[in-house]
């Protein structure tokens, strides 16, 4: 009987330590990206090497309150993490006219994980809010240029919610709802 | 029931009046000191101190551990592991993430780690001690009161209205709870068929000395106990489901003769599981942002706070002295009001409609037009907020039907009056000022959420836009939103008043 016990409980912390192994893992690549996101070139001169992807990245339409999409090479990414990470800082990635991103300038992606459910959790520094106009309009378009990068590109995203900082944040600038992860929404776009 | 909350030390009473508890939420004569978290279960009440770290609200994790039995372990690489019976929390130190049972959540700031002990966000609890507990555990923030297992806890909220000499008391309770009112001498007594109250502290704020109410006090867990004033000569009580609420109206009568007709008509109870209102009485209006938060910059210095501030009164001079209804306003200077504290502001004043105001911005210069928007949830959202409860067993045996509905989700209740609201104002608005060329929108707006009633976000046009800079601080346009709000207002009645728009 004892040693039922002790077998039951040796099971219970082999998979809590499996676990916590896996989450330390997880979060301690998911800073990984920030460094390589801030260098990350535009999306306008691709590195020549390494295999690619096509991508639908989104932009601010003309009239201001909608947001276009355009097809760009992405860098290949091994499974739905790493390819939405090459995703993410390729669309916070500057870019210039005629092109106008929704993300303000300055942007970089701090970590992103993904859940066994299909939600994205994106974590950007904090020139995403310092840097924002503070409009709906704008910020709408700077939450769904994320939300339909990530959805519209991985079926294996469902929802992403918006960190900033490293923190859970309400809004970004006063207006859409961040407490939850937000899906896919084309009705922003044209 | 057994709880797995350790032995409360104010539980050996056997009696019911010994079990149940209440939430008296004790005002702290040092305002630095937060106030704690009450612990509501079966078997008692005690409370869990609250340390404040910025804004942020934490408990420590030793305290959360032995009120749970929860097994808390440090690991080595920054992680803290939170155990009950086999499942699991993993903690990183760093990152505001946790594992909970395998899946992701997110908590509003990392753990901290105080004096050589480790705190934890408030809402860890809920997010995710909740879910790998094995009796329900219903954290309510607001009220600060976490309820452990089926007790029955509804909000209560007072009104007091004086209308001419007399007045009326509306006591909302929810989720839904049943009580009797009795006179003794010069106190109404209101008893709840319920485990304990979830009341603020007082239940009413004090009322003038020639008021008919004078006080409400909570005299037990379940007993409200109405102060009455001298001039009281009757009661007529009488109560109606609303939505998941349960409406008890006490309309007092006074010896005094009426002095004057009042000047808004009596209001008339909301007819019965008809949630949306039959008229207008009262309007709240949002002007939005306000203080450090100045909202959208315009080209020329505008700013959103004060063209939103400057709208938001000459709308209530309007609709006051053209409807004679209540016009609210959730801020009426140079001040940020915390986000929730807007629609709990409409929602504690039973508003028949709220108006946030807005001024936007874009990246292109040449955007412009007013836009209107009604708040969009996922379907998800509305299934869960529209399956409103289910039976639940009950102390002692037997079960009962529960309708809850979250505050966060309060507005799906109303989407489609907001949405017959935002086509009714831009009929009025489209001959007088410029719009989008799509002007009704929905998206997950923040401020509209947890609005208890028909609910809409203006945005007046784009700062961003030079020439919309100039227009919106214009009196002539100020004046023409604020007819055609005006007279939407008149045209919601109308249709309310007509039997419904949905």
């Amino acid at each position: 009987m004892t040693q039922r016990i002790l077998a039951i409980a040796a099971l219970v912390v082999a998979g809590a330590a499996l676990a916590w192994g896996l989450f330390v893992v997880l979060t301690k690549r998911g800073a990984q990206p920030a460094g390589n996101a801030a260098a990350a070139p535009a999306p306008t001169a691709p590195p020549a090497s390494g295999r690619k992807i096509k991508a639908r990245l989104y932009y601010v339409a003309e009239d201001g309150i909608h947001l276009m999409h355009v097809e760009r090479d992405v860098a290949y990414g091994e499974g739905p993490l790493e390819q939405a990470r090459e995703i993410v800082s390729a669309q916070v990635a500057p870019v210039s006219e005629p092109l106008v991103s929704a993300i303000p300038v300055g942007t970089t992606v701090r970590a992103l994980f993904l859940t066994e459910g299909g939600d994205a959790y994106v974590d950007l520094s904090r020139e995403v809010v310092s840097g924002h106009t503070g409009g709906t309009a704008d910020e709408l378009l700077t939450v769904y240029t994320i939300v339909n990068a990530l959805t519209e590109n991985l079926p294996a995203v469902k929802g992403v919610q918006l960190l900033v900082d490293g923190k859970e944040v309400d809004t970004l600038a006063g207006h859409v709802d961040l407490r939850n992860p937000l899906g896919k929404n084309l009705a922003w776009v044209q | 029931m057994a709880l797995k909350v350790r032995p409360l030390r104010l539980c050996t009473a056997a009696t019911l009046a010994g079990l149940l508890v209440v939430l008296a939420v004790t005002t702290s004569t040092q305002p630095a000191q937060p106030t704690p978290l009450t612990l509501l279960a079966r078997d008692g009440r005690r409370t869990l101190p609250i340390t404040l770290v910025g804004d942020q609200e934490f408990v420590a994790l030793d305290e959360l551990a032995s009120t749970f039995q929860l097994a808390v372990r440090e690991e080595s690489l920054g992680a803290i592991t939170v155990s009950f019976k086999g499942r699991t929390v993993i903690l990183t130190t760093e990152q505001s993430l946790a594992s909970v049972a395998g899946r992701l959540i997110s908590l509003p700031a990392p753990p901290s780690r105080i004096a050589g002990k480790w705190f934890v966000p408030v809402e860890f609890i809920g997010r995710a001690v909740a879910p790998i507990y094995d009796v329900p555990l219903d954290f309510r923030k607001p009220s600060h009161l976490l309820v452990i297992g089926d007790l029955r806890v509804p909000r209560v909220v007072l009104r007091y209205d004086p209308i001419g000499a007399s007045a009326r008391l509306t006591v909302d309770a929810t989720p839904r709870a049943t009580s009797t009112v009795s006179q003794e001498n010069d106190t109404l007594t209101i008893r709840f068929d319920a485990d304990a109250l979830d009341a603020p502290s007082p239940p009413l704020a004090a009322q003038g000395p020639t008021s008919l109410v004078q006080s409400v006090r909570l005299a037990d867990p379940t007993t409200l106990v109405v102060q009455l004033g001298s001039r009281f000569a009757g009661f007529k009580a009488s109560s109606e489901p609303v939505d998941t609420t349960t409406r008890l109206v006490i309309d007092l009568s006074s010896t005094q003769t009426e002095a004057a007709p009042p000047t808004a008509p009596a209001p008339d109870l909301p007819p019965a599981l008809a949630p949306p209102p039959s008229s207008i009485r009262t309007v709240a209006i949002d002007p939005g942002h306000g203080g450090d938060d100045e909202g959208v910059h315009g080209a020329n210095g505008t700013k959103e706070k004060d063209i939103v501030l400057a709208v938001a009164r000459r709308a209530k001079a309007a609709i006051e002295g053209r409807l004679g209804v209540r016009v609210l306003l959730t801020r009426d200077d140079d001040r940020n009001v915390p986000m929730d504290e807007r629609t709990a502001i409409a929602n504690n004043s039973k508003a028949d409609l709220f108006v946030s105001l807005h001024a936007n911005a874009s990246l292109r210069r040449t955007t412009a037009g007013a836009a209107i928007f009604v708040a969009a949830f996922d379907a998800e959202a509305v299934q869960t907020a529209g399956s409103g409860g289910g039976r639940v067993p009950t102390f002692g045996g037997g079960s009962r039907d529960i309708e809850l509905v979250f505050w966060d989700l309060a507005q799906t209740q109303h989407l489609g009056q907001s949405s017959a609201f935002a086509n009714i104002l831009e009929q009025q608005l489209h001959t007088r000022v410029p719009l989008v060329a799509q002007p009704v929108d929905r998206a997950p707006l923040r401020v509209l959420e947890s609005a208890n009633m028909p609910a809409v976000l203006v945005e007046l046009g784009y700062l961003s836009n030079a020439e919309q800079e100039k227009l919106l601080a214009s009196d002539a346009f100020q004046n023409a939103i604020v007819a055609g709000l005006t007279d939407a207002v008149i045209r919601f009645r109308d249709t309310l008043a007509g039997g419904g728009t949905q």
